[in-house]
């Protein structure tokens, strides 16, 4: 039996080999494709990102547009001067006086019917509870609670400082949260899992509640709610977001409309001035700075301290005065200077920059070579500024009238309508910042950390800047400070430490792209303030998910994003095709495609690896890319009877479009007439240099006028560019049907 | 004549394997600096098409690394080597077939299936053992709960489906 037991020795090692060897072979496999997961998951990533920075560069071609309309276009009629007379008459700030005496939500009833929470003041923790027990019912509350809600938060916030103070000796934890961005099962997860506010338990929520999520306004209710019952342990900071200009574009205004229909206009006001009175920033223990976007190598956190922050209503509307002239305004009454200086009341007072248009190159070119500060000249004054205004271009705009068949009102030369009265600007000046206290606070709300050393100009998102470590480092020497805290950007695991640990971002909004493709996370600051990090995904369907399906649905969203994108470009895109196929084969190659991608879209994404998802037909390496533009844009169009060349006009451009009309809409119905959009769109496809005829405006204008009744829905219209909605709702993993559907039900987006 | 449509060809494939090098290499180039972390390393190599072991991994590294390891790779080390891999065609990926032939060895009873127990002996004890992290993600996916085990031939098809 010797030598049975070496042959079984023999065959048990042979055996132990092969396993071995099977093993091996086995783990091999599934390492390299976890690794292709992780290169999916992390170019989705890049897809999101972006088209999310392309998406704010559209903010900036808006201003270039206004701008471009300030300085070209004269009105010549009626119609023509009352509707730009909209856009570019001063709007009057509500003055202090008005906002506390105003109380007239006293007069709303509140009917019998009502089943949602009443709220009386002054509040009482819970009240504060039950208020986030019906929201997460789905209960709304009656716009006479919001209101005096609104009311009492106004009160209260006009007497915090700048800046926050808080100190840890008299509660026993704080914790930080970033961003949630309108995403009310977020907040609830953080109460239910770290907590409700309490004396013992101080909570810090760093800006940006509102917008891109469906219940902005709830949240808003509850952290106002929690602020006025533990004023000592709840603080807020403003975010980039708390700007009603932004809201125009990001949907918390359509959210308020929405909801309360007939009291939104109103909410809307009293939350524009709530939002001014919002705190800058909260300074704990005098070592730990927390603030929404980041700082700059300017940031004077003394003069943040005393500037009146009220006065910055928004980032995109600055009416500032000179610094020097301080003194001189004091004295004169009718000094029309600079601050007289008409003009659009939603556009930076650095108008006169030069408008270049923005290079799209791949995101990381924007952080190269730009002067470290946004030039800003001193805007001519009211005289110089009507005769700039009454350029030649008026010929060509009567030969566009004419063309139209407009009816050229012969009016005497009146003074365009673009400049607020006398009177109002010299109430004006005094409630203008300077050009320095402005861009303290837009420093403050937009900047984010970059790894290089130096601080540059953030031309991604149109404001704030780029800072370095060197500037963090600058920053917490000159303040004794240990570390800073802010939010602002999307982080995968929710944060991200940078600036070797001494800048955290910290971001509350889960799956924030899409479902499953970030986690969301707060910070609790403990002993020695220490950070603790806590990250969470609240959504039940992702966590029966495994990693391989959570990665496949947020890219799906991705590439349908992405597939949009690229209809949006067809024109362009067949003109690059082109030059790749001089032979006029109809065929081009998978790698001249990739070129010619790129260099019309400028996203800086790496599409030979994302090729094979959005190539399904190639045959040897070669693509007939005529027909590929075609199935694209068979997935994109639901409205058959829009004229296909235009569509994609105005679907590359509809974020700012939809803002626009947002603008002309000025009392919030969600209309505008036929003249209205046909003179916007006139103007912008000028400014864009878009060639299109009058005809194709006015029947592009009627066939969007589903009801005919000379008036645009602007929802309506909307909807005729929405990408497939996943209509996927919680804890339904199934697909998520297709686009087209025929017979036009398509469905309502929640929010963008 | 042969000899110069050889080199041109070549020549046209080594163009071809830098511009898709350079485009997994910029995916993790954080800072836009052309290094990346070491450790993504790895993630890169095996998304450009190669299946290296752990070890042939470690050699690689070896490779492009600097003389003082700083923790990052530079992109000026990293594409020439790199080119050298997909020329050469080093380290194929696993065919269908064979990684079939892998799970049968280790059940030698031919059930169809391993037991949650043996795949995670196999997979922590032997081979190149997974990480707890990795043994956890794969029993995620492998394991059909009601059985507490992995039909291997079902879980292949998923996983190359998936790919595809």
């Amino acid at each position: 039996m010797g030598s049975g037991t070496s042959t079984q020795h023999h065959f048990a090692f042979q055996n132990a080999e092969k396993a071995f060897k099977a093993a091996a072979l086995i783990q091999r496999w599934y390492r390299r494709y976890m690794a292709r997961l992780e290169m999916r998951r992390r170019c989705t990533w890049s897809i999101f990102q972006s088209i999310e920075y392309a998406g704010q560069q559209d903010q900036v071609k808006l201003h270039d547009f206004f701008s471009y309309l300030m300085d070209h276009f004269t009105p010549s009629s009626h119609n023509e001067r009352d509707f730009l007379s909209r856009m570019f008459t001063e709007e009057r700030l509500p003055q202090d006086s008005e906002m506390e005496g105003c109380r007239d939500y006293d007069c709303i009833e509140v009917p019998d019917s009502y089943m949602g929470p009443r709220l009386s003041f002054p509040l009482l923790p819970d009240h504060a509870t039950a208020l986030l027990e019906a929201f997460r019912l789905k209960q709304q509350l009656h716009a006479r609670y919001v209101l005096n809600l609104l009311h009492e938060t106004r009160k209260y916030l006009v007497q915090l400082p700048n800046i926050n103070r808080v100190s840890t000796c008299y509660s026993e934890e704080i914790t930080v949260c970033g961003d949630l961005h309108g995403q009310l099962d977020d907040l609830i997860f953080i109460f239910y899992k770290n907590g409700l506010p309490s004396p013992e338990r101080a909570y810090v929520f760093n800006g940006d509640f509102v917008d891109r999520g469906k219940d902005s306004l709830e949240i808003l209710m509850v952290l106002f709610a929690f602020m006025l019952v533990y004023p000592k342990e709840f603080h807020l900071n403003r975010g980039n977001h708390e700007d009603h200009m932004v809201n125009l574009r990001y949907g918390f205004t359509k959210e308020v409309m929405h909801k309360y229909k007939t009291h939104g206009k109103k909410i809307l006001k009293v939350l524009q001035d709530v939002f001014c009175w919002l705190p800058l920033a909260t300074l704990v223990d005098e070592k730990v700075l927390i603030l929404h976007g980041g700082v700059s190598d300017k940031t004077d956190l003394e003069l943040l301290s005393k500037l009146d922050r009220h006065k910055i209503v928004s980032a995109m509307r600055c009416k500032t005065r000179k610094e020097n002239e301080k003194q001189a305004e004091k004295g004169k009454a009718n000094q029309t200077g600079s601050a007289g200086k008409p003009s659009p009341w939603f556009l930076p007072q650095s108008h006169s920059l030069p408008s270049s248009p923005l290079r799209l190159g791949s995101h990381k070119a924007h952080k190269d070579s730009r002067s470290s500060s946004v030039p800003c000249s001193i805007p001519p004054n009211p005289q110089e500024l009507s005769r700039q205004v009454r350029r030649s271009v008026d010929l060509e705009l009567e030969r566009c009238r004419q063309q139209a068949g407009f009816p050229v009102i012969k009016e005497k030369k009146e003074e365009p309508l673009l400049f607020s009265s006398e009177a109002d600007s010299e109430a004006g000046e005094l409630l203008q910042p300077t050009q320095e206290e402005w861009r303290q606070v837009v420093d403050i709300l937009w900047s984010d950390p970059m790894a290089q050393e130096g601080c540059k100009a953030n031309t991604v998102r149109g404001g704030g800047c780029y800072f370095g470590p060197n500037v963090t480092e600058q920053l917490l020497q000159k303040y004794n400070l240990q570390f800073l805290i802010r939010s602002h950007e999307c982080k995968p695991e929710g944060y991200e430490f940078c600036h070797s640990r001494k800048v955290l971002t910290i971001f509350s909004a889960s799956n924030y792209y899409e479902v499953g493709s970030n986690r969301g996370a707060y910070v609790k600051l403990g002993p020695a303030l220490t950070p603790h990090i806590v990250q969470y995904q609240a959504n039940k369907a992702t966590h029966m998910l495994t990693m391989r399906q959570r990665i496949s649905r947020v890219e799906e969203s991705a590439l349908r994003a992405l597939r949009g994108k690229l209809f949006a470009h067809s024109s362009d895109l067949l003109g690059e095709f082109k030059k790749h196929d001089k032979d006029k084969t109809g065929l081009i190659t998978l790698s001249d495609w990739a070129a010619a991608v790129e260099s019309v879209l400028h996203l800086g994404l790496p599409w030979r690896m994302l090729r094979p998802q959005l190539v399904n037909s190639s045959t040897d390496n070669m693509l007939e890319y005529k027909s590929w533009l075609e199935d694209l844009a068979k997935e994109q169009l639901s409205h058959e009877n829009i004229q296909s060349s235009l569509l994609e006009t105005l679907y590359r451009n509809r974020s700012n479009l939809e803002t626009i009309f947002r603008i002309i809409d000025s009392d919030h119905s969600g209309f505008i007439s036929l003249d209205e959009f046909r003179q916007t769109w006139k103007l912008f496809s000028s400014h864009m240099k878009i060639d299109i005829t009058d005809d194709c405006i006015c029947d592009l204008a009627r066939s969007i006028d589903f009801n005919k009744d000379g008036h645009i829905d602007i929802n309506e219209f909307l909807e005729a560019f929405r990408l497939v909605e996943q209509s996927c709702s919680e804890g339904n993993a199934s697909e998520c049907p297709q686009a087209t559907n025929a017979n036009s039900g398509y469905s309502r987006p929640d929010a963008h | 004549m042969a000899d110069d449509r050889e080199r041109e060809g070549t020549e046209i494939a080594v163009a071809e394997f830098h511009k898709k090098i350079k485009e997994a290499f910029e995916v993790f180039d954080h800072e836009s600096n052309n290094t990346v972390d070491v450790r993504e390393i790895g993630t890169i190599i095996r998304s450009l098409g190669c299946c290296p072991s752990e070890g042939e991994l470690h050699d690689l590294i070896a490779e492009v690394e600097e003389e003082e390891p700083t923790g990052y790779i530079r992109y000026e080390k990293f594409l020439p080597v790199m080119t050298q891999v997909l020329l050469e065609r080093r380290y194929r990926p696993i065919p269908e077939d064979i990684l079939l032939r892998a799970f049968e060895v280790l059940d030698p009873a031919k059930r169809g299936f391993l037991s949650k127990e043996e795949l995670i002996k196999y997979m922590t004890e032997e081979g190149e053992p997974f990480s707890q992290e990795e043994m956890e993600e794969m029993l995620s996916a492998a394991i059909d709960p009601e059985s507490n085990s992995i039909h291997y031939k079902d879980y292949i098809t998923m996983m190359v489906i998936d790919e595809n």
